[in-house]
């Protein structure tokens, strides 16, 4: 439904006496969202992520690449037929953007109007998406009357009103709060499981990618560096970034007084602390247990956590594991081929 | 006072309000679109034409630069060709008028500065032409602060038009100076200062009452 390849944005700002500096914003994405899908894009600010939704619906022209909505090649329409095709993309913001001289009606209202819709057929479709939205009691109140989750339904329903086949959320929850959120989170589930709208988001907040993202990509720097299942990215990030999104999204560091102790290489008094990060089969299977029976390696838990990732269990653990440096080398052997992952965080001088 | 210098004295207020009501209508009619256009042809706007921008831009400043006194005189040959005279109240409505457009201009896109520039990208995504833009989101957001504009462009105007009296333009300036200070008749300088207050007070009210009707912030 979107596929971007191989964009690029570059902008170039006139430094005065140094002549033209160029801005890469972003470095030869490819994206590729099927319809129906909810695909997030989360990286830090500044990473490009704006510029990315942007050139969806071109609000940023691509330097270079092409954008495909639909079938309809976007960067290659005229202004006239790009209109058009703005139709079926709605869009909503960090700040609602809601006009603060319309009634909610009318703002909802707004699009249809650029249509050039009669008013009956006007009235006919602004009533039923304020219903949807919850909202259909506030029509004739204005947008500064309004709570910021009540401004974003509003906005969420002027979005649908051209009847789009995508939808673009550009932070659209990042000036809310976490309860407020939620539900407007939800209700971009519900959206897309009733209507089939393909939702392309970006945000910063791994809460959103894990409550309603189907797939997930990971920008940094202009390029993006993973995309993955949502449920892929919160077990097993590939990249070091998506390791420390996930790692603060879970708040599971070690604790700074282990940190301090650490060392880099191992030796014969030391023992290792690792990270495991466990799903599917492995979150219900003993394996601890198992492990100091079987490998006769003592295991001190130091932090653990199970997290429900849509329909998946994940599971972490810092934990360190106590015996000889044989046992607990098999120990993670035996850990590995039990689908762990193991990540060995460093070692710790034994106190026997 | 005799009833001649009362039926002056409302002639003269008359023709002050002519004069106001003339040169506001028409500059606001001429400055709102260049306003408009001053903002929407600036670089990276709706209708980015910087070149265009930079000459608006220039003459605009140029109109807002000439003391209004020496525009009077300095255009009376147009004044003359337009209305055929060069003094009375119509004469002193086109030297009016010449000045409050870059004026209005000025306060009008001051007043688009203040929306944000996330309404328009809305307008964007929706699909909606520079036009459209213009039309339904620049100038509904921009209400309160173009009628603010107004408002200071209308009151401006009330003491230009006096000081356009003093060179033959009629109406209360003309008034104060030819029958208060000449012929040293306080009692007129104070009626015609008096009038001018009220007529000022009346003026900014009637903004103030426009402008709170057309804000919804």
């Amino acid at each position: 439904m979107i596929e971007l390849s191989n964009v690029s944005k570059t902008y170039f700002s006139n430094n005065k006496g140094n002549g033209a500096h160029a801005i890469h914003a972003l470095k030869d994405a490819s994206l590729n969202v099927p319809k129906g899908t909810i695909h997030g894009v989360i990286g830090l600010s500044g990473a490009g992520k704006s510029t990315l939704i942007r050139c969806v619906n071109l609000l940023e022209r691509p330097t270079s690449g092409s954008v495909t909505v639909d079938g309809q090649e976007m960067t290659r329409l005229s202004n006239a037929a790009l209109n058009r095709a703005r139709h079926r993309i709605g869009m909503i913001f960090q700040h609602f953007n809601l006009l603060t001289t319309r009634t909610v009606f009318d703002n909802v209202a707004l699009p249809l109007e650029l249509m050039g819709q009669k008013r009956h057929t006007v009235r006919d479709r602004v009533i039923p998406l304020l219903e949807m939205v919850g909202l259909a009691d506030k029509a004739n109140q204005y947008p500064a009357q309004l709570s910021g989750g009540q401004k974003q339904r509003v906005a969420i329903a002027r979005a649908l009103a051209s009847k789009p086949q995508v939808l673009l959320c550009d932070e659209a929850t990042s000036a809310l709060d976490p309860q407020t959120t939620s539900s407007i989170l939800e209700l971009l589930r519900d959206i897309n499981h009733q209507l089939g709208i393909t939702i392309l988001l970006i945000t910063h907040e791994m809460e959103v990618v894990k409550s309603i993202c189907h797939r997930v990509s990971l920008i940094s720097d202009g390029e993006l560096v993973e995309d993955s299942e949502v449920g892929d990215f919160f077990t097993a990030p590939r990249t070091q970034l998506g390791r420390e999104f996930l790692n603060d999204f879970l708040q599971l560091t070690p604790p700074k007084e282990l940190i301090e102790r650490l060392l880099d290489a191992p030796s014969e008094h030391t023992h290792p602390v690792v990270r495991l990060t466990f799903s599917g089969d492995a979150v219900s299977t003993p394996l601890i247990s198992r492990l100091a029976r079987e490998c006769e390696v003592d295991v001190s838990i130091l932090q653990a956590k199970v997290e429900s990732i849509q329909e998946r269990t994940l599971g972490l653990m810092i934990a360190e594991l106590l015996g000889t440096p044989t046992q607990t080398q098999q120990a993670m052997h035996y850990l590995e081929s039990h689908q762990l992952q193991v990540e060995v965080l460093g070692h710790v001088q034994r106190n026997d | 006072m005799s009833s001649a210098m009362i039926d002056l004295i409302l002639q003269a207020t008359l023709d002050t309000l002519y004069m106001v009501a003339v040169s506001g209508l028409i500059s606001t009619l001429v400055g709102l679109p260049l306003g408009v256009m001053l903002y929407v042809t600036r670089p990276r706007q709706i209708l980015a034409k910087p070149v265009l921008n930079q000459v608006l831009s220039i003459i605009t400043n140029v109109g807002r630069s000439i003391p209004f006194i020496i525009l009077m005189v300095a255009i009376i040959p147009f004044t003359r060709m337009l209305v055929g005279t060069s003094i009375g109240i119509n004469a002193a409505s086109v030297p009016l008028t010449i000045a409050a457009i870059p004026f209005v201009a000025r306060l009008v896109e001051a007043a688009l500065n203040e929306i944000s520039p996330g309404l328009i990208e809305a307008a964007q995504a929706m699909g909606a032409t520079p036009w459209q833009i213009i039309r339904k989101v620049l100038i509904p957001e921009a209400r309160g602060g173009i009628m603010t504009g107004l408002t200071i462009t209308v009151v401006t105007l009330v003491s230009y038009s006096a000081m356009a009296g003093a060179v033959g333009g009629g109406g209360l300036g003309d008034l104060g100076i030819r029958y208060g200070y000449n012929r040293f008749n306080p009692t007129i300088m104070l009626i015609t200062v008096v009038i001018l207050v009220i007529m000022v007070q009346g003026f900014q009210s009637l903004g103030d009452y426009l402008v709170r009707k057309s804000d919804r912030k």
